[in-house]
């Protein structure tokens, strides 16, 4: 990237003072965002590991609503089609979340996107495959993790989509090709990369402003 | 034959429920395009005999059998294709040996897990008893085929969840369906679809698929 092009912080949500989950941070709890006063607690078992997926699905939602509001220059017509329609099962897994989670989900998180230059179509996807390759990982990672089966069901609805969008991103930047098959991320016996929500948060940290605590989540 | 029985959606809100099960509707009715008419399969039959494999509970050792057969009909299916000369264009020629590869890394790894429990490679009719003549002299049948037998295989895995819930085999088994995801996404966007169908992507039951993928098994 040659130059860094910051944005205005951006609420894609707005914070509900009513919302359950705020909390000031304590120093017995890990805190995988910045240091601030206020922090979003994801709360415990299923509920913190759907407050976790949310969070994620909220950070790719707004990188694709801010990539189709601000298309880098040159972008074709097959890359505005897939960019949008990412966008849009984004946003569907977001109120997805938020809806099973009714009155447990965390309020709206602030994101940071000004290690992305959206003017430049490759900084966009590099972003891109990045996201989706966390959000892969960290779905695979969460899977076990769900006590209840339907939690279970749900999630796996939604995986096998991130997976396809990583498909799809790697397809614009390849072709259909071994790496859009998930070469570099699926080992030698085929399988994919799965992480701990510890280590996924590490690695969204940079993009999310919001502090983000969850004693239940290793 | 173990079906599945618990509701997949049984405590997640009824609207969202409503929603991923109109979008499930549409991907059946696509997938059933495969189906032929024909008696029940017993490609299954054999291996449930077998009581266990390294400990694990029959309806464990049933659901990695369906999928091993799975993973074998794939498997042969690249094998075939990757070693016809002239059919797949240069281009293409490292999506679908990455794919093969990671299908014969799926039967490497399910056979190993199973050990003596472990269902026989079947034989394949590709040509599905001569509906589809030219899969492997015709890169657009062959194509259109492979997108579609991946697709299934991600509804395949990811109907078999529930079934693996609670169980050490999980964890590997949302490993290779995501590797399936990133294979349809790739093939679909190869043969001109969207890379998924929409924000959720439904899963089939275990005599859905066996329907669909009964005229293909000899």
């Amino acid at each position: 990237m040659t130059f860094e092009q910051r944005y205005p912080r951006r609420t894609i949500l707005r914070w509900s003072a009513g919302a359950a989950g705020i909390l000031v941070c304590g120093s017995m709890l890990p805190n995988f965002g910045i240091s601030s006063a206020l922090a979003a607690d994801l709360g415990e078992g299923d509920v913190a590991i759907l407050n976790y997926a949310y969070a994620l699905e909220q950070l790719e939602a707004a990188f694709y609503t801010k990539v189709t509001d601000h298309p880098f220059k040159g972008i074709t017509q097959q890359e505005t089609e897939t960019f949008t329609e990412i966008r849009d099962h984004e946003r569907a897994h977001v109120e997805f979340f938020r809806k099973a989670l009714g009155g447990h989900a965390i309020p709206g998180i602030e994101v940071d996107f000004s290690k992305v230059d959206f003017d430049r179509r490759s900084s966009v996807l590099a972003a891109a495959d990045a996201f989706e390759t966390l959000g892969v990982a960290a779905f695979n990672g969460a899977g076990p993790l769900l006590v209840n089966a339907d939690y279970l069901a749900a999630a796996g609805t939604i995986v096998s989509v991130e997976a396809r969008h990583a498909a799809m991103i790697s397809a614009l930047l390849h072709g259909p090709s071994s790496a859009s098959a998930g070469k570099g991320h699926v080992s030698s016996k085929g399988l994919d990369s799965t992480m701990p929500p510890s280590k996924v948060l590490v690695q969204a940290k940079p993009f999310i402003k919001t502090p983000l605590t969850a004693a239940s989540l290793k | 034959m173990n079906t599945q029985e618990k509701p997949l959606f049984g405590s997640v809100e009824p609207e969202v429920v409503e929603r991923i099960g109109a979008a499930a509707g549409d991907a059946l009715r696509k997938n059933r395009r495969l189906a032929v008419i024909g008696s029940v399969p017993i490609l299954l039959a054999a291996a449930s005999a077998e009581a266990f494999a390294d400990g694990l509970p029959q309806q464990v050792v049933d659901v990695l059998n369906y999928a091993l057969t799975l993973e074998h009909f794939e498997d042969s299916f690249y094998r075939k294709a990757n070693g016809t000369d002239g059919l797949i264009p240069a281009k293409y020629r490292d999506l679908f040996r990455e794919i093969g590869q990671h299908e014969t890394g799926h039967v490497a790894l399910l056979s190993w897990v199973l050990g003596s429990a472990a269902v026989k490679p079947p034989k394949f009719d590709f040509t599905a008893g001569g509906k589809y003549p030219d899969v492997f002299s015709n890169f657009k049948t062959f194509s259109t085929l492979s997108s579609t037998i991946e697709d299934t295989g991600v509804a395949a895995f990811k109907g078999q969840v529930l079934n693996l819930a609670g169980s050490p085999v999980l964890q590997t088994a949302l490993q290779i369906h995501s590797v399936e995801a990133r294979h349809a996404g790739s093939v679909r966007v190869l043969v001109g679809k969207p890379g998924s169908d929409g924000a959720f992507d439904k899963p089939m039951s275990k005599s859905e698929v066996l329907e669909a993928v009964k005229p293909f098994f000899v």
